[in-house]
């Protein structure tokens, strides 16, 4: 049985399946990070992603075109943004209270409107939806074993590396970005040079609205081609957690999302064995506790040992002086 | 000369009732140093945030080049070429030097920040007003002289004509002033108008033309500054005479109250804070602790009074060691503490004074009783000291966040002087209080000393700690590099040479001393 599962996991196709499981950790991990840097941490990020794979399925099921479908997601994931930022930024509520009252909203909302539409609580199976094509890379797709890991992904995936690479330019490189890190960082000083924290926020609020309905779409028309109720599963939340654990860099995040990518993989493959389920089920979930654990307790082991070290340092050369 | 700026009859009235300038005049021409002088909560910052447009006046007419203006915004005010350096740097910390420097203005090449030409920039200001900066060097990285710098670089690169510097020489050692002053010269010499805010007298006479002096919103009086003298001017600031210097009877120490050995402590980032510092207190004696802040002053004192853990070394005060306890039992080996931030970890703002007055002592008698506190003692407590340190309230029970700055310190210092503590340590006593109140917390000190306390002073006023230490250490880099048995016989510049870390002495020739 074992051996089934090693071999699973030393082959392309699982590293494969680790890109594509990453791939809706990657997307809101992005915008957690750039609404976290223009400091206003966006923990609605799980309820941002289900209102939008929501809307992205009964559209592209209502209007069977699967971009009307991506549009309508994304644009109601940016409204729900758009609330978040209002109740925050204009109205003065607490930030994660908010984020918090948008995450049971979207939860109970979406289960409401399925019911709604489908008299289904569970999936929106008997909707039509559409799914968002697969691409195939010309050539690379032939050579063995790298065809298999980088082509047949659905566009989702090519996105979140893409958006990684273009949210490290635009949070480096260009003025915006700096004036969004600059608003996180020392917001008094930002406004005193005429920058509007506020709308600066907004805006990272707003782009961290789009990254997380790009990865609740890839939930609902990439992955799955249909909704489910609560499908999101905490990804919002395991997204937020990369970013920390990336160490708010858009490539640290990136590297955070696809390991906690690798332990949902992971817990795929086990399903196989004659472990009950829920206990593989809960690998990610752990792994990400576990590894802000570990990355806690490392960050406090370097300073004690930092500690140590210079002690060490300062008694030789006290000795030093008495001899 | 020409008149370039004037406010006239400048009234501002805040929403909670305080009258912070109340029909102030004030005119600076063009091409001079205007010093603007008064007590803390005198009104500068006030009239001058308004002429930067930070605040907007309730009345009153601000006329620019002779024209009329209103300003919604700081925006408005630099578009008319009006820049404040703020106290507080108004920075971003992750930012290199160049580009907090261009913050909000950057010259783009393809839409992308363009860092070359930001340097560029960085650069030709720098040299074109002999303002030394490393351009790619991240703010967090470099000290406070350069941020200043940085700071008048912003407002120069965004056009400013008139520079407004608050306090700018709070923060600095007595070289980096010198430097400061000079750039201000070569500032004026180039067309610049500056006003200067301070407290410091001679420092007005050492860089003003023309000084104007405040006191409870209103101006005393505009004067050239050759015409003024130190203590004509605190008169116009206080409205009586001040004593400058403390006067300090003769006394000879005591026993040793406070020692401490190699004492080091890693901050929670693993930064190297305190590198084995090693010193004593006496009984009756005031030392002192001079440096440019963040050498670790804040961290030792912190770590003397039990707010936070030592990584190595001992402390005792009498015998008893008090590192790395809780601070209640640090008070109670006899260390009463007036901390750097008062409002932190001084006070508890929403608590009234009386309760601010028994938080050390409410677990004893007589205000406990079992298991609970006899209300009545703290009222009598608490109108005792109220009397005893003057503090101006209506009342014991109202909420400290109430009082004005200089009452807060006096509720500490009632509360502290009352304990009657063996070891006084005492940081930043008297920053951010006005003349009036330094003076009484300045005597409250001596007055310690003299009964026989151990006094350890932190604080970043050199005027201060050298008038007021019977010895004095200066801190660097988290070491103690220098010691001056007399206080009274070392200069400011002599001492400023070891804040910088130019001078050090050896631990052989300080051994004796500490």
């Amino acid at each position: 049985m074992w051996e089934l599962v090693l071999k699973g996991i030393f082959s392309a196709l699982f590293v494969a399946s680790v890109l594509r499981i990453s791939t809706p950790l990657i997307l809101p991990a992005l915008g957690g990070l750039i609404s976290e840097l223009s400091g206003a941490t966006n923990i609605a990020l799980e309820g941002i992603m289900l209102v939008a794979a929501f809307t992205g399925v009964v559209i592209s099921a209502f209007t069977q075109n699967v971009w009307l479908g991506v549009i309508a997601g994304i644009l109601s994931g940016m409204l729900v943004a758009a609330f978040l930022a209002y109740f925050h930024l204009y109205l003065g509520a607490d930030l994660i209270l908010s984020g918090i009252a948008i995450n049971i909203m979207a939860t109970g909302g979406t289960i409401f409107l399925l019911y709604v539409l489908t008299g289904d609580k569970g999936s929106s199976s008997t909707l039509a939806s559409k799914a968002v094509p697969v691409i195939n890379i010309p050539l690379i797709k032939d050579i063995p074993v790298v065809g298999t890991i980088l082509s047949g992904h659905n566009i989702f995936t090519y996105l979140a590396f893409i958006l990684t690479w273009f949210v490290s330019i635009y949070l480096y490189r260009t003025p915006q970005g700096v004036h969004l890190r600059a608003v996180g960082e020392n917001p008094e000083a930002a406004a005193s040079l005429g920058l509007n924290v506020r709308r600066i926020r907004l805006g990272a609020l707003l782009m961290s609205g789009v990254l997380a309905s790009l990865g609740g779409l890839n939930l609902s028309m990439a992955y799955l081609t249909l909704f489910q109720r609560e499908m999101t599963a905490g990804r919002g939340f395991i997204a937020l957690a990369a970013v920390f654990l990336g160490g708010r860099t858009p490539w640290g995040t990136l590297i955070a999302a696809i390991l906690f990518g690798f332990f949902d993989a992971l817990s795929n493959q086990l399903g196989s064995l004659a472990i009950p389920s829920q206990w593989v089920q809960m690998i990610p979930y752990a792994a990400t506790v576990l590894a802000l654990v570990v990355y806690s307790i490392r960050q406090r082991a370097q300073a004690v040992e930092r500690a140590r070290r210079f002690q060490e340092k300062h008694l030789a050369e006290t000795r030093a002086l008495g001899d | 000369m020409a008149v370039l700026v004037e406010m006239d009859q400048i009234i501002k009235i805040y929403p909670n009732g305080v009258v912070a300038n109340d029909g102030v005049t004030f005119s600076v021409e063009r091409g001079e140093i205007h010093a603007l002088v008064g007590e803390n909560g005198a009104g500068k910052t006030t009239l001058m945030k308004i002429l930067y447009g930070e605040e907007r006046p309730t009345s009153g007419v601000i006329r620019v080049n002779g024209r009329a203006v209103h300003f919604h915004s700081p925006q408005d005010a630099i578009q008319l070429g009006i820049g404040m350096v703020h106290q507080n740097f108004m920075q971003i910390p992750s930012l290199t030097v160049a580009e907090n420097v261009v913050l909000g203005k950057e010259p783009t090449r393809r839409g992308l920040l363009d860092r070359k030409a930001a340097i560029q920039i960085t650069e030709e200001l720098s040299r074109q007003y002999g303002l030394k900066v490393d351009p790619e060097a991240t703010i967090e990285s470099v000290n406070v002289g350069m941020r200043q710098r940085v700071e008048i670089l912003k407002i120069l690169y965004r056009g400013a004509e008139i520079l407004i510097l608050d306090e700018p020489t709070a923060v600095l050692t007595p070289q980096e002033t010198m430097e400061l002053f000079k750039s201000i010269r070569t500032l004026v010499k180039q067309g610049k108008t500056v006003i200067f805010i301070t407290h410091k007298l001679r420092e007005v006479k050492e860089i003003s033309d023309r000084v104007t002096v405040m006191r409870g919103g209103k101006v005393m009086g505009t004067l050239p500054t050759h015409e003024a003298t130190r203590e004509g001017l605190a008169r116009m600031m206080v409205g009586r005479d001040v004593f400058l210097e403390v006067s300090k009877p003769l006394r000879a120490r005591g026993e040793k109250v406070l020692e401490v050995r190699d004492l080091t402590y890693v901050s929670e980032t693993g930064r190297q804070v305190l590198r084995g510092v090693s010193f004593s207190v006496y009984a009756g004696e005031i030392l002192g602790v001079a440096g440019v802040e963040g050498n670790g002053q804040t961290e030792l004192v912190e770590v003397l009074t039990g707010l936070r853990p030592a990584t190595g070394g001992e402390a005792r005060v009498l015998g008893t060691p008090i590192l790395n306890r809780s601070p209640r039992a640090v008070r109670l080996a006899g260390v009463a503490h007036i901390p750097e931030d008062r409002l932190t970890n001084g006070l508890a703002l929403t608590a009234t004074i009386n309760e601010n007055l028994i938080v050390d002592r409410y677990f004893r008698p007589p205000f406990r009783r079992g298991w609970f506190i006899d209300n009545k003692e703290v009222r009598q407590h608490g109108q005792q000291l109220i009397e005893r340190f003057d503090i101006r309230t209506p009342g014991g029970e109202v909420p400290v966040a109430s009082l004005s700055g200089g009452n807060m310190q006096k509720v500490i210092l009632a509360r502290e002087f009352s304990s009657q503590p063996q070891l006084l340590i005492a940081a930043q006593p008297t920053r951010g209080v006005d003349v009036g109140a330094t003076e009484f917390i300045r005597e409250q000190l001596v007055e310690q000393r003299n009964r026989g306390t151990a006094v350890l002073l932190v604080s970043a006023d050199l005027a201060e700690v050298m008038s007021l230490s019977d010895r004095l250490v200066v801190m660097y880099e988290g070491q103690i590099t220098g010691v001056f048995p007399e206080a009274a016989k070392a200069t400011e510049e002599e001492i400023g040479y070891y804040m910088l870390g130019v001078k050090r002495q050896s631990p052989e020739e300080m051994e004796a001393y500490l």
